[in-house]
């Protein structure tokens, strides 16, 4: 009867730990694997100077994922910050609303650049946004007409670019970083390449006309990398002369292995992205959820110790790890208004 | 057989040899090649295998050691309470500026001069981050330290502790890594004085995670996994033996439990991100459990995991001779006291092994865990199954993502755990079965 006596034993505890609904004492952050290591080196950081609070929990998933779990509604089983690596869409901030969560205060931390590079054993590469267009979108311009993308080399894209087959390797479409790059690559060597009229000659509806602008090859010379950087990194090991999108810290954290391109003759780095010389970067964000500031403990100072310049600052360890560091009037503003408890 | 074959003059046609051993060779080689085949799979299987082996332990042996700095440092009041306030604001002890302590003891040690600030900074950084919690959890311990001069052993920071284990290519121009000539000088002159060295990396083991590499470790998901184990062994076993019992001796065979067999072999083979779905809908959405929590995580491992049990349970009680029952029967027991005395004893070992099979199974599942928050940054070892926690499996998936060097010692570290975990599972089920099982 053992056997018995212990399965009646389980199925009770297993009921008396649904029943013990406990109050939550620890802050749930979900969202972007951009914003992912910022976020641990503040909430292990905030754990450590703040000894009357647990060090909070991050989840990774994505900007996408992390809001949708945000826009869930009120209460102790929702979480309390999503972090996301582009602003949240008008769509999900009325998901958001539909699901009772009404004040949602947003919060930008910094930027963060996104540089092209290839294997350290290549020459010096320099990119503009037009050949990057021109290799990598779906459709190209050639002779006044719109054709399927026939360049397979970069030096017939451009003669200054290397004599080695296409191969990119981009964040793949659930990534925030994919949108960067789509916005200020992709859309803007479309123009320059003069491709935008012959598109809008072509398609009426000016959506339309957008989305053919980024749209990217799939004949497999631009590979999508649904995975992380450490992905896109393999796969440049194993293809010398391969080309891809990494974000500057998981760039200068490996800076032994991969030479960088240049950018419209800018040189990705933490000063050029700051200035907004570097063309292609980001702002990052998190977003708190306002109800739960004062019923979760800590959520609060949490915020605040997170937009601090001790954390956020040039010289914090944030800006150490790569994150590009806002100006300082932005910084002063960020602050006010999350003092203000300014809601979206 | 001469005779058989006639003169030609005898009109009769010469016919073919005996057959009897025709073929006999060609059969032999057929066999060969069969063996050949054999031993070509396992040889093919062993090569992957050692492969595998290969390619984690001399990538992880590193992580279990960890290199340290042990010094005398002087605890002095001037840095950690200029004012002399900590008598009125305890604050003071908390947010005192401890690095400070150990940079000027480094600094001092390799002589350097107090005004070198550039030098002073790469001092600095030679230093784990962690060292600000090991020095002010001292004097929050013992506050009468301050004033006194006392060794202490803190964390090199991960870049040092990659150089000194030669995991940094040297030859790579200085401003491509992340550890300068300077660094390297002085890390080879403390190492020469003994004040740095490599140590056991116990932090492996007892530390939560950490966004630096040098003080991460597995303490939450060893925990969290312990906990998953047992929350899936406590539910799954009980429930799996009484389906398995009743399916197999008391019910009807009929259109319905041929259905339900069907179902649960079907559950069997179920992708178990659908049981994470599943956890995610029921016990997260609907039932309101927390977030991350392993009781959830156990939970939904106990539901992919059952179907597993219930097979091999199911087998098991069918291997047991139907003499026995008849005998027991037939001596007066009862249908339940014929089951509870004879056949599940019987039966045991080959559930438990269907049992070990199967935990070792959900150790190692991941899929599940990632929609009800379980892959997440954790740093706090749960003290109850109620707050969040990671798994083995987990922390080798999130360590896999970092970007810093130092991280990839650690994720193929913490795989050897995990392997070491599932060998000692699997033998422990083969010692079962060699122990207890018997053959009819």
């Amino acid at each position: 009867m053992n056997s018995l006596k212990l399965t009646v034993a389980a199925l009770a505890a297993s009921v008396v730990f649904a029943g013990a609904a406990v109050a939550r004492d620890q802050i749930q952050v979900a969202g972007s694997s951009t914003v992912l290591p910022y976020a641990k080196i503040v909430a292990e950081t905030f754990g450590e100077t703040f000894s009357n609070f647990k060090t909070p929990v991050v989840e990774s998933g994505g900007s996408g994922a992390g809001l949708k779990e945000f826009c869930k509604g009120v209460g102790e089983a929702t979480i309390d910050i999503a972090n996301s690596s582009r602003k949240i869409k008008d769509s999900e901030l009325d998901a958001c609303k539909a699901a009772g969560v009404t004040d949602v205060q947003e919060v930008k931390i910094g930027y963060d650049g996104i540089v092209f590079a290839t294997d350290a054993s290549n020459p010096d590469i320099a990119f503009a946004p037009v050949d990057l267009y021109k290799a990598l979108a779906a459709e190209v311009v050639v002779d006044g007409k719109l054709v399927a993308n026939p360049y397979k080399k970069w030096s017939e894209v451009n003669p200054a670019l290397p004599d080695a087959e296409i191969a990119a390797y981009i964040p793949g479409e659930k990534h925030g970083t994919r949108e960067v790059f789509e916005e200020k690559v992709l859309a803007v060597g479309c123009k320059d390449a003069g491709a935008v009229d012959v598109i809008k000659a072509a398609v009426a509806d000016e959506k339309e006309a957008a989305k053919k602008c980024i749209a990217v090859r799939k004949d497999g010379l631009a590979v999508d990398i649904d995975g992380d950087y450490s992905e896109t990194l393999a796969r440049i090991a194993a293809n010398k002369t391969g080309v891809g999108v990494f974000g500057l810290s998981f760039y200068e954290n490996n800076a032994d292995k991969l030479k960088v391109a240049t950018v419209s003759g800018v040189k990705p780095s933490v000063e050029t992205i700051a200035s907004g010389e570097y063309p292609v970067s980001r702002p990052l964000f998190f977003y708190v959820k306002k109800a739960h500031v004062g019923v979760v403990p800590g959520l609060k100072e949490y915020v605040e110790f997170f937009v601090s310049d001790q954390m956020i600052g040039p010289d914090g360890p944030l800006a150490e790890y790569g994150l590009v560091a806002a100006p300082d009037a932005e910084r002063e503003e960020i602050r006010t208004a999350v003092e203000a408890g300014k809601t979206m | 057989m001469n005779e058989m074959i006639k003169p030609a003059s005898g009109g009769l046609v010469p016919t073919a040899p005996t057959r009897r051993d025709i073929g006999i060779r060609r059969r032999y080689a057929a066999e060969r090649r069969f063996r050949f085949y054999g031993l070509a799979a396992i040889a093919f299987g062993l090569a992957f295998l050692f492969i595998l082996l290969w390619s984690v332990v001399s990538k992880g042996y590193t992580a279990f050691q960890q290199t340290e700095i042990t010094l005398p440092i002087e605890f002095s009041e001037k840095v950690i309470d200029p004012g002399n306030k900590r008598a009125t604001d305890p604050n003071v002890l908390v947010t005192a500026n401890y690095p400070l302590l150990m940079r000027n003891a480094l600094a001092e040690k390799l002589g350097v001069s107090a005004t070198d600030r550039p030098a002073l900074k790469q001092i600095s950084a030679m230093v784990s981050d962690s060292a600000r919690v090991t020095l002010r959890d001292m004097v929050a311990a013992d506050p009468s330290i301050i004033g006194k001069t006392v060794p202490v052993t803190v964390l090199a920071s991960a870049n040092v502790d990659s150089a000194f284990k030669g995991q940094i290519d040297l030859s790579v121009a200085e401003t491509n890594r992340k550890v300068s000539d300077q660094q390297i000088g002085w890390m080879n002159q403390l190492a020469e004085q003994g004040v740095l060295a490599k140590g056991f990396n116990t932090g492996l083991f007892v530390n939560g995670n950490s966004s630096r590499p040098e003080a991460a470790g597995l303490g939450v998901a060893l925990v969290g996994s312990l906990y998953l184990m047992g929350i899936v062994l406590v539910l799954s076993l009980p429930i799996g033996v009484a389906a398995s019992i009743y399916l197999e001796e008391f019910a009807p065979k009929n259109r319905l439990t041929d259905l339900i067999e069907v179902n649960i072999n079907n559950l069997a083979a179920v992708p178990s991100i659908v049981y994470g779905l599943l956890g995610l809908a029921v016990f997260i959405n609907f039932a309101a459990l927390p977030r991350s929590a392993p009781l959830v995580g156990g939970l939904v491992l106990t539901l992919m995991t059952l179907p597993t049990i219930i097979i091999a349970t199911r087998a098991a009680l069918r291997a047991v001779p139907p003499s026995i029952r008849a005998a027991a029967l037939g001596l007066g027991a009862s249908q339940m006291q014929t089951i509870f005395h004879h056949v599940l004893p019987l039966a045991m070992p080959g559930i438990l092994t269907g049992t070990i099979i199967g935990l070792a199974h959900a150790l190692g599942e991941t899929a599940p865990l990632l929609l009800i928050g379980m892959v997440a940054f954790v740093a706090n070892v749960p003290a109850t199954p109620l707050e969040p926690s990671t798994a083995l499996p987990v922390q080798i998936y999130m360590w896999a993502n970092e970007a810093e060097r130092a991280f990839s010692e650690r994720t193929s570290g913490a795989i050897m755990v995990l392997l070491a975990f599932l060998i000692i599972m699997n033998l422990g089920a083969i010692m079962l079965r060699r122990r207890f099982e018997r053959r009819w």
